[in-house]
C-alpha cells in the first residue's frame, strides 16, 4: 500500500512542506488504548504478584522481589484481580483488531521483521549506540525498528497465552504442558511482562531523542518533514 | 502522487483526527471514584461470564503420579481466621437442606458409604502457589443423588465450623472429581486441613474449597456467595 503524501504551503511563507499519512485511525485508537491497558496490567500484575512474590514452592518461601506498593494498582490482591481481568479483555481486543487490520490491509509488510532484515540490525545499532554513521533510509521502518515492532507483538500474544494458562490451567492444559506447567506459565508471565517493559522503555527513548514529529503522527496520523519517501 | 493544500487546511485536518481518537477518553471514567466500582465489577463479572462457557463437564483436571505429589508437611495451610475451629467429632454431622428429597442430619460414616475416589491433582491457590495433594472422598454428585437433590437447582451452598462460607454452581458441584473430601494422603483429615470434611475441587481454585463443612445447602437463590467473593474475589473461578 503506498503512503498517502501531501504537499503543504505556509500561508505566511509560502514555504512547501511534506506530510505523509502514517497511522490509520484504526492502528492510533489500538495503540492508545493498549498503552492505556499494558499500564494497568502491569500495575495490578505487580500487586498480584506481591501476595506469592516467589516462582518455587510456597513451604519454604524465599521471596523473589518486595514490590513496593506504590508502584502498584489494585490496592490488595482483590482489588488488582479485578482491574487485571478487567483490562485483559481490553488488552486482547487491542491486539486483535490491530492484528486483523494489519493483515487484512497488508500494511504488516512495513513492519514485518523478515530473514533479509538481519544484516541491517548491526549498522542500527551501532548507529544508536555507538555512535556509528547512519545508515541510508531505504524504507518506513528501518530493520532494528521492525525487530522492536515485531518483538512487541509476539510478546504481547505470548503474554495473552501465558495468562490464560495462568487462569485456566485445567481447562487450557494442553496448552499449560507446552510451557512446563502452571509453575512456568507463571515466570514466562513475568518474564514476558519486563521483556515487553524494555520495548516501552527503548520505544520512549526513542520517542524522545527522536522526536516531535514521530509523537503527532501518533495522534493524527500525519507526520511532517518525513525522513523516508513515501512509496519507496 | 502528492496535492498541495495550505497549512490552514493542514491544521484543521490534524485538528480533526486527533479529536476521531478521543473515544481513547472514555479509559478515563476507571479513574472516575464513582464509576470505577461498577466498571471493575462488570469486567469481572464478564471474566466469570466466560469462565463458565469455558467450563466443560466431561473434561478431567491433569492427575499426577505419587512420586510427583508435594510431602504432606509441604502442603500449605491457609485460614482466614483459625487453623483449628475445635470441631467436636464425636456430635459432629453435616446439616443438609434445601432443594432436595431426603434433608436432614448425616453422619461421617453415612456419607462415607458411598463409593471412595482418591486423586493426586493439583491445588492452586489464589495467590500464585501450587501444590500437588493427595486427597480421598466421596464424589459430591453421588451424594447430591443419595440425598434426591435436585440437580436443575443452580446453586451448592455450604457452611463451615470457622464461618467461613462458599457457593459452587451446579456443573461444577457434579464434576466428577469434586469430592466431599475425608481424607488427605491416605489419612483422615487433621484439623488444620478442615476435618471432619472439605471440600476438594480440582477444577476450582483453592479459596473455592472450604473446610470444616457443617452445612450444605442446595438452592436457586443466593442470599451471599462467599466469604472471600462478597468481598470482590471472583465469584466462579474456575481454573
Amino acid at each position: 500500500m503506498a503512503t498517502r503524501a501531501i504537499e503543504i504551503e505556509d500561508v505566511k511563507t509560502g514555504e512547501v512542506a511534506e506530510a505523509v499519512y502514517e497511522h490509520p485511525f484504526i492502528v492510533r485508537l489500538c495503540h492508545w488504548v493498549n498503552a492505556v491497558s499494558l499500564f494497568v496490567l502491569v500495575g495490578s500484575g505487580l500487586q498480584i504478584f506481591r501476595a506469592f512474590p516467589s516462582f518455587g514452592a510456597k513451604i519454604p518461601q524465599k521471596d523473589l522481589i518486595h514490590w513496593p506498593k506504590a508502584f502498584a494498582i489494585g490496592g490488595w490482591l482483590g482489588g488488582a484481580l479485578q482491574w487485571h481481568l478487567t483490562f485483559m479483555w481490553i488488552y486482547i481486543a487491542t491486539g486483535v483488531i490491530y492484528l486483523g487490520y494489519q493483515l487484512f490491509s497488508g500494511n504488516y509488510k512495513q513492519i514485518l521483521f523478515v530473514p533479509r532484515d538481519v544484516p541491517g540490525v548491526w549498522p542500527m545499532v551501532r548507529h544508536y549506540f555507538f555512535f556509528g554513521p547512519k545508515p541510508p533510509v531505504k524504507e518506513t521502518y528501518n530493520p532494528l525498528q521492525k525487530h522492536a515492532y515485531t518483538s512487541a507483538v509476539v510478546l504481547g500474544v505470548l503474554s495473552g497465552l501465558t495468562g490464560l494458562v495462568i487462569w485456566k490451567p485445567v481447562q487450557f492444559s494442553w496448552l499449560g504442558w507446552m510451557m512446563g506447567g502452571f509453575h512456568y506459565a507463571r515466570l514466562w508471565h513475568f518474564v514476558i511482562m519486563w521483556a515487553l517493559m524494555a520495548f516501552v522503555f527503548g520505544h520512549l527513548v526513542m520517542v524522545v531523542l527522536h522526536g516531535w514529529n514521530n509523537f503527532v503522527s501518533m495522534l493524527t496520523g500525519w507526520k511532517k518533514d518525513p525522513e523516508y519517501r513515501p512509496g519507496a | 502522487m502528492s496535492s498541495r493544500i495550505d497549512s490552514r487546511k493542514f491544521k484543521k485536518i490534524n485538528r480533526r483526527e486527533l479529536l476521531k481518537l478521543s473515544p481513547v477518553l472514555a479509559l478515563g471514567a476507571f479513574a472516575i471514584p464513582q464509576l470505577q466500582k461498577p466498571l471493575l465489577k462488570a469486567g469481572l463479572g464478564l471474566s466469570d461470564w466466560a469462565s463458565a462457557r469455558l467450563f466443560r463437564s466431561g473434561h478431567l483436571a491433569p492427575t499426577f503420579a505419587d512420586s510427583e505429589v508435594t510431602p504432606f508437611d509441604k502442603f500449605p495451610i491457609n485460614d482466614y481466621d483459625v487453623d483449628d475451629p475445635q470441631v467436636d467429632f464425636d456430635r459432629w454431622n453435616l446439616t443438609v437442606s434445601g432443594a432436595m428429597k431426603k434433608p436432614g442430619d448425616y453422619t461421617l460414616a453415612q456419607i462415607q458409604v458411598l463409593p471412595k475416589v482418591t486423586q493426586n491433582t493439583r491445588h492452586v491457590c489464589v495467590e500464585g502457589w501450587d501444590v500437588i495433594g493427595r486427597f480421598g472422598g466421596v464424589r459430591l454428585a453421588d451424594f447430591l443423588k443419595m440425598i434426591g437433590a435436585d440437580m436443575t437447582a443452580r446453586f451448592v451452598t455450604v457452611e463451615c465450623a470457622d464461618d467461613y462460607y462458599e457457593s459452587l454452581d451446579m456443573a461444577t458441584a457434579l464434576h466428577p472429581q469434586t469430592l466431599l473430601c475425608y481424607e488427605m494422603y491416605d489419612q483422615p483429615l487433621t484439623r488444620e486441613h478442615g476435618a471432619p470434611l472439605r471440600l476438594n475441587i480440582p477444577t476450582k481454585v483453592g479459596y473455592k474449597q472450604a473446610k470444616y463443612l457443617t452445612d450444605l445447602k442446595v438452592t436457586n437463590l443466593l442470599e451471599r456467595v462467599g466469604y472471600w467473593e462478597d468481598q470482590g474475589y471472583s465469584e466462579f473461578y474456575g481454573l
